[in-house]
C-alpha cells in the first residue's frame, strides 16, 4: 500500500505538470489562427472521436514547407553540439581535479561549483554583457596588457552565445562527471600500471570508459536545454543568431500565431525525446550491470 | 523584440509596489521612457489611488499579453494599428465617457485621425502621437558624409553608399517591421502603405541592401546609444530621439543629436489609452485616464517626454521647445507628407514577419 502511494507521487507529477500541458499545447497546434482572445479556434473540445475526425496537420505541413524552421533547428543543433563539446572539454578536467583533490576539500569544491546558482540566471547572463561589450571588462583588460589594440566585438555574435551557454551550463556537466569519477576505484589504475600501462594509457583505457555514464549524463543535461535556449541568444546573440527558441518567440509574439508556435514546440519536443530515450536506455543498462 | 531588461524593471517595480496591496490601486502598462514619474505620484496624492506602473517596448509584447487575457492591467497604451486589431478581438471595454470630466480638452483633429482605428473613440483616447524619423549625431555624420549629408532624407540610411560609410560609426533601426517596411517603401518612391507582394518584395530588397551596415534592430536601446555617441544614426520615434538629444545636452559630452522628418514622408502613429475588458479596477482606470486628460497633466507629460499629445487645452501650457518645435508639432506642410498605415491581414502579417526575420538574420 505504502509502496503504491510512493509510486503514485511521481506519476501524478508527470501527469499534472507534463502530460496535461503537453496535451493542451498539442490541441493548440491542431487549431486555427483566430482574431480573438485567446487567438486560436480549436477544432475540437475533448471528445476522442471528434479529435480523430478533426485532426488537422495544416500547421505542421506549413512548418515543413518553410526553410526558416529547418534552418533555425539546424542552427540550434550546431550551437548546442558545439557548446556541449566545449563544456565537456572544460568540465572534464575540472571534475577530474575535484575528484583527485584531498577528501576534506571536495565538499568545498562542490559547493563552489553550485555557488553561481545562488544568483539569478538572468542576472548572471546580464553580467556577461558588461564583460563582453566593446568597452567591457574583457576588452579593457586585454587592451591594458597589450594583447589587442582594437576592442574585439564579441557581444551580439555567436561567440558570445557559446560563452554564455558554456558558462551557464558548466555546473550541469561537472556535477555528474564528478559523481562518477569520485566513486571510481583507484586500485584499478594501480592494477593497470602494474600491468604495464603508462599513466596516459591508463587514463584513456580505464578512467574515460568508467566515467562514460557521467559524460553522457552531463552532455544531455547541457545539450537538451541549450537546444531550446532563448534568453542567452536573445541577450548575448546578434540579430543574425538563428535559434529555434527565438523563432518560436517570433511566431508567438510577432505573428500572434499560437497554433504554428505550438506546432514548432511539439516538433522540438519530438526531436528532443529521441536523445532522452537513448539516455534512459543507457542508464537502464548501467543500472542492470 | 522583447527586451529582458524591461521584464527585469517590471518585476522589480512589481515587487516594490506589492507591499502597498491594501490600498486601491490602478495598474498601468505603458511604453518605456514615456511619462514623467511626477504625474504618477501626483495622481496618488490627488486621488489616494496607488499606481502600479509597468513598461514594455514593443506592441507585440503588449498584444500577446492582451490576447492571452488576464493581464491584471487597468490601463494599457497600444499604438493605433495594433489597437484596431485588438478591438476586433474583443480585448477592450467601451469607455464610459460620462466619467471622463476632461473629455472637452481633447484635440478634435487628432481624434478625427484616430477614428480610423477606433471609430468615435469608443474604446480609446489618445495619449501621445508622433512620427518615425531619423535621429542622428550631427558631428559624426557631418564628419563622415560632409556638410551636405542628406540628414533630412531616408537615403541617409537606405542608400547603401551612405550606410556603408556610416556603418563603422553605427546604425540602429527599430525592430518594428510595421514601421520599417513603410519607410523602405517611401525611400523607394512607392506607396508606403502598400502591403501587396510587390511592395513587400521591394521593401525587402531595400532593407537587405543595407543589412550588412546595420548594427542593431532594437526599439529602445538607441536612445542611450545616440545620447552617448555610441552610434551615428537611428531610425526611431520622434520623442525618443529628442530625449536622446536632451540627455546628450545634459551630459555635456560633446554629442549633438538631432531629429528630422524625412522628406520622403514619415509614419504618423498614435498611442491610445484603453481599458482591457477584464481590468480589475475599471473605475480607477477611468480616473487615471481622466487625470491624464487634464490640461496641466498632459502638458507636464509632453514637456517631459517631447511627444505631442492629443490634448488641445494643454497647448498654451507647453514649453516653447515643445510646441514650437516642428519635429514635435509639425507644421501643416510636413503633416501633409505624413502617412498612416492599417494593420495587415493575418496572412500578410505572416509574410511581413517572415520578411523581417529574413532581413534581420541576413538570409
Amino acid at each position: 500500500m505504502g509502496r503504491r502511494l510512493l509510486i503514485f507521487v511521481p506519476y501524478f507529477w508527470l501527469l499534472a505538470l507534463f502530460l496535461i500541458p503537453f496535451l493542451m499545447v498539442f490541441r493548440i497546434s491542431l487549431s486555427d489562427y483566430d482574431l480573438a482572445q485567446p487567438p486560436y479556434s480549436p477544432h475540437f473540445t475533448g471528445n476522442v472521436m471528434e479529435v480523430v475526425r478533426a485532426l488537422d496537420w495544416e500547421n505542421y505541413t506549413f512548418i515543413f514547407g518553410d526553410s526558416l524552421y529547418l534552418n533555425s533547428f539546424l542552427s540550434s543543433l550546431r550551437i548546442a553540439i558545439i557548446s556541449t563539446l566545449l563544456t565537456l572539454a572544460i568540465g572534464y578536467p575540472m571534475a577530474y581535479a575535484m575528484a583527485r583533490a584531498p577528501r576534506g576539500v571536495q565538499p568545498l569544491l562542490v559547493m563552489l561549483v553550485i555557488l553561481p546558482f545562488w544568483t539569478s540566471f538572468l542576472i548572471r547572463v546580464y553580467a556577461w554583457i558588461g564583460i563582453l561589450k566593446s568597452e567591457g571588462l574583457l576588452n579593457l583588460f586585454l587592451m591594458s596588457i597589450g594583447v589587442i589594440s582594437e576592442p574585439l566585438s564579441i557581444l551580439n555574435t555567436n561567440t558570445a552565445v557559446y560563452i554564455g551557454i558554456v558558462y551557464a551550463y558548466l555546473p550541469f556537466m561537472i556535477l555528474p562527471l564528478y559523481a562518477t569519477l569520485e566513486k571510481m576505484d583507484d586500485s584499478l589504475l594501480e592494477a593497470a600500471e602494474d600491468l604495464g600501462c603508462s599513466r596516459m594509457e591508463a587514463f584513456w583505457r580505464i578512467t574515460i570508459p568508467l566515467s562514460l555514464p557521467g559524460i553522457i549524463a552531463g552532455s544531455f543535461l547541457v545539450f537538451i536545454p541549450a537546444m531550446g535556449e532563448f534568453v542567452i541568444p536573445d541577450l548575448l546573440g546578434g540579430s543574425n543568431t538563428l535559434m529555434i527558441g527565438k523563432t518560436l518567440w517570433v511566431e508567438f509574439f510577432n505573428n500572434r500565431d499560437w497554433p504554428v508556435a505550438a506546432s514548432v514546440a511539439m516538433l522540438l519536443l519530438a526531436i528532443l525525446i529521441v536523445p532522452i530515450v537513448l539516455f534512459q536506455k543507457v542508464q537502464e543498462k548501467e543500472a542492470g550491470l | 523584440m522583447p527586451s529582458v531588461s524591461q521584464i527585469l524593471t517590471l518585476s522589480v517595480s512589481a515587487l516594490t509596489l506589492a507591499s502597498a496591496a491594501l490600498a486601491e490601486e490602478v495598474r498601468v502598462y505603458n511604453w518605456s521612457d514615456y511619462i514623467d514619474e511626477q504625474i504618477l505620484s501626483d495622481f496618488t496624492a490627488a486621488t489616494g489611488i496607488d499606481v502600479v506602473y509597468d513598461v514594455f517596448d514593443s506592441n507585440e509584447v503588449l498584444e500577446t499579453k492582451l490576447l492571452a487575457g488576464g493581464t491584471g492591467y487597468d490601463v494599457v497604451v497600444p499604438t493605433g494599428t495594433f489597437l484596431q486589431r485588438q478591438i476586433q478581438a474583443g480585448v477592450f471595454q467601451p469607455l464610459d465617457k460620462s466619467k471622463l470630466s476632461n473629455m472637452g480638452n481633447i484635440w478634435p483633429e487628432i481624434a478625427a485621425r484616430t477614428d480610423r482605428y477606433d471609430p468615435d473613440g469608443t474604446y480609446s483616447i489618445n495619449y501621445m502621437w508622433g512620427t518615425t524619423g531619423i535621429g542622428y549625431n550631427v558631428g559624426k555624420v557631418t564628419e563622415i558624409l560632409g556638410a551636405d549629408a542628406p540628414v533630412n532624407s531616408l537615403s541617409l540610411v537606405f542608400d547603401p553608399a551612405n550606410a556603408e560609410k556610416l556603418a563603422e560609426c553605427g546604425i540602429h533601426i527599430l525592430d518594428a517591421p510595421e514601421e520599417m517596411i513603410p519607410a523602405a517603401l517611401a525611400y523607394a518612391g512607392m506607396d508606403p502603405t502598400g502591403q501587396d507582394q510587390a511592395s513587400l518584395d521591394k521593401a525587402g530588397e531595400v532593407l537587405k541592401a543595407v543589412r550588412p551596415y546595420i548594427q542593431k534592430f532594437h526599439s529602445s536601446e538607441y536612445i542611450n546609444a545616440l545620447a552617448n555617441g555610441d552610434i551615428c544614426v537611428a531610425i526611431g520615434w520622434s520623442g525618443d530621439v529628442l530625449q536622446a538629444r536632451d540627455r546628450a545636452a545634459e551630459a555635456d559630452n560633446g554629442v549633438e543629436v538631432e531629429y528630422s522628418i524625412p522628406k520622403e514622408g514619415a509614419l504618423m502613429w498614435f498611442d491610445q489609452m484603453a481599458i482591457p475588458a477584464d481590468a480589475p479596477n475599471p473605475d480607477g482606470a477611468l480616473k487615471f485616464i481622466d487625470y491624464i486628460l487634464r490640461a496641466d497633466v498632459a502638458a507636464l507629460a509632453s514637456n517631459y517626454i517631447y511627444y505631442a499629445n492629443g490634448n488641445l487645452a494643454s497647448q498654451p501650457l507647453l514649453n516653447e521647445d515643445v510646441i514650437g518645435d516642428t519635429a514635435i508639432y509639425p507644421d501643416e506642410a510636413t503633416v501633409a507628407n505624413l502617412y498612416t498605415v492599417s494593420p495587415p491581414a493575418p496572412k500578410v502579417q505572416r509574410t511581413i514577419t517572415r520578411l523581417w526575420t529574413n532581413v534581420k538574420t541576413d538570409q
